[in-house]
């Protein structure tokens, strides 16, 4: 009986029925349910590594060692590890290796919109792309065999829709090829330039081997409906292109898309009357038939930005408009930080501080990066994981040489943190700014949906392990000012700026309080409970002079009919930052006010 | 009926659209059919407005549903079931629930929620009207507010070839089985009586 599954559950299952013994990951959307798929599965080793070269490089060892390895990430994850990629390709395998890169058309959780099919070429790997469940878990297999048949790590390209997507998947057993030990080989894994000068005329001899690979493997298939029209069409594209024109086309559907089979496209566009390139994204499959000066149509009707949906192929190669209602006028709805978010008191002093004082506030990748939103306004960059401190350091060093008193206060999570924040940090403690560095450790990795990381105390396959402590890590570094605060004490973090604001070496404050999605244990349940179970507005104090929507919380509600506030009790949690900036001390234990 | 009927579940991040997605899906494999869904996961859950996809037939292409292209919503709030409105086919059915929850400009106090919307909904379309959120309370579960919009769509849908009763107890957890079940069936009936209402005041 076939189960219904998500693209990633699929290439979890893929990846284990191939025998892969080692994955690891850094979470980041649409990718992170792979790990977690695969920690379900026993036999196999699952982490959360820092970041995404790490959890390549790991993945990259235990190929070495003789296992088929699994590293998975989202498209921007892979500039991360873009370093270790590039040159493991010369080396090649030992185990299977096999790169899933979760690429975000649409951009719905993501910061670009980066089309990684250009890795393939760029890196010189051979790549997949499944464009349902079913194609996922039999692609992450094949990736195996021929990584290890062609002596190559494989890239496995998804998109948002293929990982988010169910779809019905028939399940096979686990099969583990015998175990391949690890042999010293100096040659092929010692990159030094005489090494890597051979090894790149061998890498080219395989890429030679897997054009002719392209041409034969049931991976790339023509799916013939008569002449007519002819799509070329690979992931997501295909299953739109065949909602639209069905049996009306006939399709060259592109599974194993580098190298590109270009004796089966030639004779494909041969055979049909017009040619038609379906794809998501950038002009790749495009660029190459061009190449092969072969006429089609392609991105000059088909959008090359955001993702796309039967109603735009439709459009755009039919010229059928449907008949779609008229809008309905809406509002926008934003997404907000959570009722309780550890992040929010935080962010209503530092936006204050920072205006009165004239701070410059780089931000990071996370939940917090929604400070830079209305009402809060506390964060003033969002460009890549690590990159608060950094983009602080470089920025205080030029107020610094202008002679402008600005100063710089960068902010970043956790996780982040742990990701490549610790370089950046580092940097600045060994380059000696001022900048100061604000780490909001919330005790897990919470935009993806609680994931451990080395903060936490517990590794992916529910192992308790080292609890890294932020504070002592970067006092390691030599930082002097390191202070760890309670950031719902509005108070306790106005002073502690106003301390950082006041030295002339660097510092760090850390806000430690748990994301309120997190799943405590008795002591943290204990450690970081509030006072009240929710809070409720005492009418009469009340003057609606909505100071309390400027902390842009979810749980508060103003009444402009009657210009008074009310907390909706079944979303607040009783933080207690409200009750900080009401100045008329409207705010009350909810549940005396209930009684 | 076409060849792939396509249903659309919104509402604002943490209502529960995917609890619903996963009983309906189940339940329309069950039965024989070939399903896709989709959903969207990451920054949007934060309060935002979220969307579930769920296409079923003989055979599925594409998991996602373009402008133009839904048979069915269902509008686990107000203004969310007003949002998507544009992605209906002519003569597509809504279920909504009378509920508003006011986005973050409301909050602020930088704008009002627009007044009527469900009206408007209903002037303009075949929409089912429910309490859900209402009727979960008075169920004593304010959660499985999803599964009665769950059962209202079932009557609505007339997608009663399922025993979607089962495929429930199946999905939720034993401890949550009873309300669920309960909140199904109080969704149909809401359904039941909401077209009632609507055929009384034509007839009237």
């Amino acid at each position: 009986m076939p189960e219904l599954l998500t693209g990633n559950e699929a290439i979890a299952r893929g990846a284990y029925e191939a025998g892969v013994s080692y994955a690891s990951a850094y979470p980041g959307t649409p990718s992170t349910e792979i790990l977690e798929t695969l920690a379900g599965y026993r036999d196999v080793v699952a982490e959360w590594a820092p970041n995404e070269k790490v959890a390549l490089e790991c993945a990259i060892g235990a190929s070495t060692a003789g296992a088929r390895a699994l590293a998975a990430m989202k498209m921007v994850g892979v500039n991360v590890a873009a370093d270790p990629l590039f040159s493991f390709s010369y080396s090649g395998v030992n185990g299977g290796l096999v790169l899933v890169s979760a690429d975000d058309p649409g951009q719905h959780s993501s910061q670009n919109e980066q089309d990684n099919r250009f890795y393939a070429p760029f890196a010189k790997i051979p790549m997949l792309e499944p464009s349902d469940s079913q194609e996922a878990k039999d692609m992450a297999a094949a990736a195996f065999e021929i990584s290890e048949t062609y002596d190559v790590p494989v890239l496995l390209r998804t998109t948002t829709r293929v990982c988010h997507s169910k779809s019905l998947v028939s399940l096979g057993t686990r099969r583990v090829p015998p175990h391949k030990p690890y042999v010293r080989n100096i040659p092929k894994f010692v990159l030094v330039p005489g090494n890597a000068r051979l090894l790149r005329a061998k890498l080219a001899a395989k890429l030679s081997r897997l054009s002719e690979y392209s041409e034969t493997t049931p991976l790339n298939f023509v799916e013939w409906n008569g002449p007519r029209i002819g799509i070329v069409t690979s992931g997501m594209g295909y299953q739109h292109a065949q909602e639209v024109f069905g049996n009306q086309a006939s399709y060259l559907k592109l599974g194993f898309t580098y190298p590109l089979p270009i004796a089966k496209i030639r004779q494909f566009a041969s055979r049909v009357d017009t040619l038609y390139v379906v794809e998501e994204l950038e002009p790749y499959l495009e660029d190459e038939i061009r190449r092969l000066g072969i006429a089609c149509v392609g991105k000059d009707k088909i959008p090359g930005n955001f993702e796309l949906d039967p109603t735009i192929v439709s459009a755009a190669l039919k010229g059928a408009t449907a008949v779609q209602p008229d809008p309905v006028a809406v509002l926008p709805r934003p997404p907000l930080l959570c009722a309780g978010c550890p992040h929010r008191g935080f962010f209503v002093e530092l936006g204050k501080f920072a205006r009165k004082h004239h701070a410059m506030l780089p931000g990071d990748i996370g939940c917090y990066a929604l400070g830079a939103s209305p009402p809060l306004d506390a964060l003033e960059t969002c460009i890549c994981m690590g990159s608060a401190p950094s983009i602080a350091h470089g920025a205080q060093k030029m107020f610094a040489k202008f002679g402008e008193t600005t100063r710089a206060i960068g902010v970043l999570g956790d996780s982040t943190f742990f990701h490549t924040g610790m370089n950046s940090v580092l940097n600045l403690a060994y380059n000696k700014s001022n900048a100061i560095i604000c780490i909001l450790d919330n005790r897990i990795t919470g935009m993806t949906g609680q994931q451990e990381h080395p903060g936490t105390g517990m590794t992916l396959q529910g192992e308790a392990t080292t609890e890294i402590d932020i504070a002592t890590v970067v006092r390691a570094f030599g930082l002097k000012n390191v202070r760890t605060i309670n950031p719902n004490d509005l108070r306790e973090v106005r002073e502690t700026l106003k301390w950082a604001l006041s030295l002339e070496e660097p510092s760090v404050i850390v806000t430690k309080w748990p994301c309120r999605l997190k799943k405590l244990n008795a002591s943290d349940a204990a450690r970081y409970a509030h006072r009240f179970r929710h809070l409720a507005v005492r009418e009469d104090r009340c003057n609606g002079c909505r100071n309390c929507l400027k902390i842009g919380c979810p749980a508060i509600v103003f009444d402009t009919a009657r210009e008074k506030a009310r907390v909706d009790a079944g979303t607040c949690v009783g933080c207690e930052v409200c009750a900080q900036v009401c100045g008329s001390d409207a705010f009350v234990d909810g549940e005396l006010e209930d009684a | 009926m076409p060849e792939t009927t396509s249903i659309l579940l919104v509402g604002v991040g943490g209502q529960g659209t995917l609890l619903v997605s996963s009983i309906l899906s189940r339940g329309l494999v069950a039965s024989g059919r070939d399903v896709k869904t989709s959903e969207i996961h990451g920054m949007a859950q934060r309060g935002g407005s979220v969307s579930t996809q769920v296409r079923f037939g003989a055979k599925v292409h594409s998991p996602i549903i373009g402008r133009g292209g839904a048979d069915f919503l269902v509008g686990f709030e107000a203004m969310e079931a007003a949002r998507w409105t544009p992605w209906l086919k002519p003569g597509a059915r809504i279920v909504v629930n009378d509920l508003e929850i006011p986005p973050a400009p409301v909050l602020m106090g930088r704008a009002s929620y627009p007044s009527g919307l469900v009206d408007v909904l209903r002037a303009r379309f075949d929409a089912t009207v429910v309490k859900a959120h209402a009727i979960a309370d008075e169920i004593g579960a304010p959660r499985v507010m999803n599964v009665v919009l769950l059962g209202a769509f079932v009557e609505a849908s007339g997608l009663t070839d399922i025993d979607w009763e089962s495929v429930i107890a199946g999905t939720v957890k034993p401890e949550f089985r009873e309300p669920n079940i309960a909140a199904f069936k109080a969704g149909r009936r809401a359904a039941r009586s909401a077209k009632r209402a609507v055929e009384l005041a034509a007839t009237a």
